[in-house]
């Protein structure tokens, strides 16, 4: 395989995870536009533990996503009064915070980007994102799925039929965040050299972008949006100085047809063949 | 769905609730024994829904003291007062949007044991709680609409999950908000032989209810609440002849 090849394979594997963390937070109703700052978080915690404390980089990227998590639950009781479009801009203001931070966090190079991680293979990198889809994709047949889902379609009546909604939505916050740190401790891997520019708004809004483009109600939704915001601005190349505007006329096109996103429940059974059991 | 204490399973101590200067109840007890079907009439925006609301922890209840089983549930959070015991279906059916019949079935199951059974695939982590999700569907006769979206479904079927859903939870009292508005005659029959197959289980039912035939042919007590206050309580007999009620909510020109 091509570096070129081996590069934007390696780009869809880390927007995968960073749009299953939108996708976790999103399944329990509430829309999240700083990811990237978890994001941040798992890079720069991973990054300080594999250079200066010489972690190997799994046991690395776990603590990573651990302590994104604890980030993530005090995140989610703030977000918990909050609804919609104020969410939306509260978790925004949270990640330009986790950028200004880092941006004045001289230990790691602050403004001046970090660096002397090793570099990782594209096979590392995308045995993290699969065993995450994957594990995602049993998730979504659990109990816990289903709560997450009716917390996000009736929070009332999901706690008059005895759900702890208050857990269920501080809960999923924390997970999508140790999600969006292994794509960040990845991320810092893969580039080996990582700056607070890098885990600004607008990764944020890509990982968004591929959760409503693949699909908001299935896991492997992330996969397609992943792999399509990557790969069609290259594809579009002949396009020349147009191809973004040609990107953005297909993604309107795509919302004005299919809101829920190009896969959901009902075309995955019929691609799958499994007909109509649940 | 065994008896686990004798006498009031449910006992509400002169519950008051204000929404501003407006006075929504005011100093209502009321008994629900062990067992039994009870019934909650009274006309429009006398403050029944309120009253269910009062006991589920949608609303917290300005004075006085709700009783489950012998414990104080008044101020608890909604999720906790469910599973200690209490399912509850609504005025306006609440089913979840995106959800099948069959998925209603499990969500509201109680979890037990392991953090595993939550987390994995139901059918194989759960069996149990499929189990339960079947028999539920049987019981109902839903086996149908197993795998349609519930709310694209006709508003007797979507009923009839609301309360399959709300027995999954495994309740020792079911309160029923209006359960045969909207009903045909032939389906509140069936639901009413259905409610009382239940009860004699054990199942012990609270009810809202306006449809008269319904309500005098299935409970064993009455309350009738008017502007907020328990204006009489008794059988149902007692009730269809006493004058304050056929002043207040019945009326004088058509005895039912």
């Amino acid at each position: 395989m091509s570096t070129y090849c081996a590069g934007l394979f390696a780009d869809i594997g880390i927007l995968l995870l960073g749009a299953l963390s939108v996708y976790i937070i999103l399944a329990t109703g509430q829309l999240s536009l700083g990811n990237a700052g978890f994001m941040g978080i798992g890079s720069y915690v991973a990054s300080y533990l594999t250079v200066e404390l010489h972690w190997p980089l799994t046991p690395a990227l776990i603590a990573a996503a651990l302590s994104a998590s604890i980030i993530g639950i005090i995140v989610g009781f703030p977000a918990l009064r909050l609804k919609g479009i104020y969410l939306a801009i509260a978790t925004l203001g949270f990640g330009e915070m986790v950028r200004s931070f880092f941006l004045n966090f001289s230990h790691m190079g602050g403004s001046g980007g970090y660096h002397g991680m090793q570099h990782v293979s594209l096979g590392y990198i995308w045995a993290w994102a699969a065993g995450i889809l994957l594990l995602l994709t049993l998730l979504e047949r659990s109990r816990l799925w289903l709560e997450m889902r009716a917390v996000h379609d009736d929070e009332t009546a999901a706690g008059l039929i005895g759900l702890n909604t208050t857990a269920t939505k501080v809960g999923a916050f924390g997970f999508g965040a140790a999600v969006a740190a292994i794509a960040g401790g990845l991320f810092a891997h893969h580039y080996v050299y990582i700056e607070p520019a890098n885990f600004g708004f607008e990764r944020s809004i890509d990982f968004v972008l591929a959760v409503i483009l693949g699909g908001s109600t299935v896991g492997a939704g992330a996969l397609l949006g992943a792999a399509l915001i990557v790969l069609l601005p290259e594809w579009l190349r002949f396009l020349a100085d147009w191809r973004l505007a040609a990107f953005g006329t297909l993604l309107i096109l795509v919302l004005l047809t299919r809101r829920q996103g190009i896969l959901d429940r009902p075309l995955l059974a019929k691609l799958s063949f499994r007909g109509k059991s649940p | 769905m065994t008896a686990a204490t004798n006498g009031a399973l449910l006992r509400l101590a002169n519950i008051g609730k204000s929404f501003g200067g407006i006075r929504a109840l005011s100093d209502v007890s009321m008994t629900v024994e062990q067992n039994r079907i009870v019934g909650v009439i009274g006309p429009n925006g006398a403050g029944k829904t309120t009253l269910f609301n009062v006991i589920t922890g949608a609303y917290r209840a300005g004075d006085g003291e709700v009783v489950l089983a012998g414990e104080t549930i008044t101020y608890w959070p909604s999720y906790r007062i469910m599973r200690a015991g209490i399912a509850r279906t609504f005025q306006n059916i609440r089913l979840f949007a995106g959800m099948t019949v069959w998925e209603h079935l499990l969500v509201a199951q109680p979890h037990r044991g392991a953090l595993l059974r939550v987390v994995l695939p139901v059918r194989w982590a759960d069996p149990a709680a499929w189990a339960r999700a079947e028999e539920a569907l049987v019981f109902f006769g839903l086996q149908d609409y197993r795998n349609a979206i519930a709310r694209t479904l006709p508003y007797g079927i979507q009923r009839k999950v609301e309360m399959a859903r709300a027995l999954t939870a495994g309740p020792r009292l079911l309160l029923l908000d209006e359960p045969v508005a909207g009903m045909n005659h032939d389906e509140a029959e069936e639901l009413r032989a259905l409610l009382m197959q239940l009860n004699a289980r054990g199942l012990s039912i609270l009810l809202i209810e306006h449809d008269m035939a319904f309500v005098m042919n299935l409970c064993h007590e009455l309350y009738v609440l008017d502007f907020g206050a328990i204006i009489a309580q008794g059988a149902p007999a007692d009730i269809r002849s006493n004058p304050v009620v056929l002043d207040a909510y019945l009326g004088t020109d058509t005895p039912c």
